[in-house]
């Protein structure tokens, strides 16, 4: 009994620590007054001037554009890199293949970040939308493979060779055989790839180009100056969106296989 | 045919998209730009080692990202044994309860902790009312360090969850019947099994928080500033690519070698991650 009051206690102190800022947002966002440290009564108001700022509506839109493209493009070099790696013969260069690979997963942000910057200047590409998705993809791409590669390892071999005998293109048979197979490990890439990219502020930060900012970048820039009180309403509506989403998902596992 | 073709223009991608910007790095340290002479230098080394302002502050980023990273394994074992042990049921809501907060804007969320902690925040208005005195909770070197706390708890809690989930429950029962007690049975049996998870949580926390420049910023307020700080100033304010990259080279040498310092134990899946 003692021990799981402790445990109780315990976990729901985690908890606590957990959601208090976001518990902070949630409220401030109905807070009628423009302060951080003053509770101006109950108001919708920053709701509304959510709406009307263009600023953070083009900055959200940007970061949602930019995880979904930047999601799709890793998942296709992904899945085409893991197909490789799994195909090939040579373990000396698969080793190097595959260590290069993460190496935007093993270094930190801030190197990757500034690396790729350089590049970018380099190549003499102007900093932009175009710069900030192709620094997304790059750092994504590792996470697919890392979760893509496991389930190629545990498919059996001997149904891509029975379908070349059986008269399929090699295309064919990746398509219609091994694929299906691979799609739980599709979507947790995939999604892992998109969240990646809705958090990234680091990579962003130094990526992008002027005009160009995401969600990040934008409440950086407000951190000098105090946040606007409209990025607590967004946040609150991301966030009931996500719960949202993981209820309806975990709701519709459960239907499907009630033994879990 | 067809495979070699996709294997050249993979190739081609990591070369352009990964080799090529850190070797542009090891080239930007290793150089100066003297107006348009490019020519090789180890300045860009000998200056970040001998003005002491540089290596102060790459020691204060270790020492407060070591201190963080003790304080996540100290918090977060205990947390990842709570949530391994609850029913089938109840453990998938507590996981996805526990990864809930990562899907908000972590500049967002370590931000609110300044309305949690300034001087006229939410601990003084109620230490104040309550009769005390205020406390500097924000721009210290404590406020960093719970600002890195509570941004890569989870990132300690996931690893250490999975491999204690993973580990074959009969193991356990047989050192239970073989008379072992539960706190011999924790550390002969469990503690070592979930040796992997700690070693790739301790540097999943441990190296973004060396290299942080965001929570230095908002938690420290300017006054703590980090390696991170420093590269990010070097390379954005003070237009110093060169010494920039020399920094950063330095860093991703101490944090790769790091890594390889921490024992990795045994793991099955050699080509895949244990968090997701």
């Amino acid at each position: 009994m003692v021990k799981k009051l402790i445990k109780n206690i315990y976990s729901t102190l985690v908890y606590l620590f957990l959601y208090a800022p976001i518990l902070i947002m949630v409220v401030y966002s109905f807070n009628g007054s423009k302060f951080r440290n003053k509770w101006g009564g109950f108001s919708l108001k920053w709701y509304k001037e959510l709406f009307n700022n263009h600023e953070i509506i083009r900055a959200l839109w940007n970061t949602l554009i930019i995880a979904a493209v930047s999601a799709i493009i890793s998942t296709i070099i992904g899945i085409a890199a893991s197909w490789l790696l799994y195909r090939m013969k040579n373990r000396k260069f698969k080793s190097v293949i595959l260590n290069t690979s993460y190496l935007p997963m093993l270094n930190p942000d801030i190197v990757t970040g500034v690396s790729m910057m350089i590049l970018f200047v380099f190549i003499a590409l102007p900093r932009g939308f175009a710069t900030l998705l192709l620094a997304h993809i790059t750092f994504s791409v590792p996470y697919i493979v890392q979760s893509l590669l496991p389930k190629f390892n545990q498919l059996n071999k001997n149904t891509y060779e029975a379908a070349l005998d059986l008269g399929a293109t090699p295309w064919e048979a990746f398509y219609k055989v091994i694929l299906p197979e691979l799609i739980p490990g599709i979507a947790t890439g995939m999604l892992l790839a998109f969240t990646l990219s809705i958090d990234d502020f680091v990579i962003s930060f130094f990526t992008t180009g002027p005009g160009v900012s995401n969600l990040s970048i934008m409440i950086y820039s407000m951190t000098r100056k105090g946040i606007n009180p409209s990025i607590n309403a967004l946040s609150t509506i991301m966030f009931l969106s996500v719960l949202f989403l993981l209820i309806t998902v975990n709701t519709r596992l459960k239907d499907k296989n009630p033994k879990n | 045919m067809k495979n070699k073709l996709l294997t050249s223009t993979y190739v081609a991608w990591i070369f352009i998209f990964i080799v090529l910007p850190l070797a542009l790095i090891v080239f930007y340290a290793f150089t100066v730009n003297d107006g348009n002479i490019v020519r090789f230098t180890m300045g860009n080394f000998i200056k970040f080692f001998t003005e002491g302002v540089y290596l102060k502050s790459l020691f204060r980023s270790i020492y407060l990202a070591l201190v963080s990273t003790i304080i996540c394994l100290l918090i977060g074992y205990p947390m990842a044994m709570i949530l391994a042990g609850l029913t089938p049921k109840i453990q998938s809501f507590c996981v996805t309860l526990f990864v809930l907060p990562m899907w908000m804007n972590f500049l967002m969320r370590t931000y609110a902790w300044l309305t949690i902690l300034e001087n006229n925040g939410l601990i003084n208005t109620l230490l104040v009312k309550l009769g005390f005195g205020k406390l500097e909770l924000l721009y210290n070197q404590g406020a960093v360090v719970l600002g890195m706390v509570y941004n890569f708890l989870p990132f300690m809690v996931f690893p250490i969850y999975s491999s204690l989930t993973k580990t074959d429950h009969s193991i356990i029962e047989a050192a239970q019947d073989l008379g072992a007690n539960k706190l011999r049975v924790f550390w002969s049996v469990t503690f070592p099994l979930s040796l992997p998870g700690i070693a790739s949580g301790v540097s999943m926390v441990f190296m973004p928080a060396v290299t942080t420049f965001v929570i230095s910023r908002l938690m420290g307020g300017g006054h703590t500033s980090l390696i991170g700080d420093i590269i990010e100033q070097q390379f954005l304010y003070a237009n110093d690519w060169n010494f920039a990259s020399a920094i950063s080279v330095i860093v991703m040498i101490i944090l790769l070698a790091s890594m390889a310092i921490v024992p990795k134990g045994k793991s099955e899946e050699p080509e895949g991650g244990g968090l997701w």
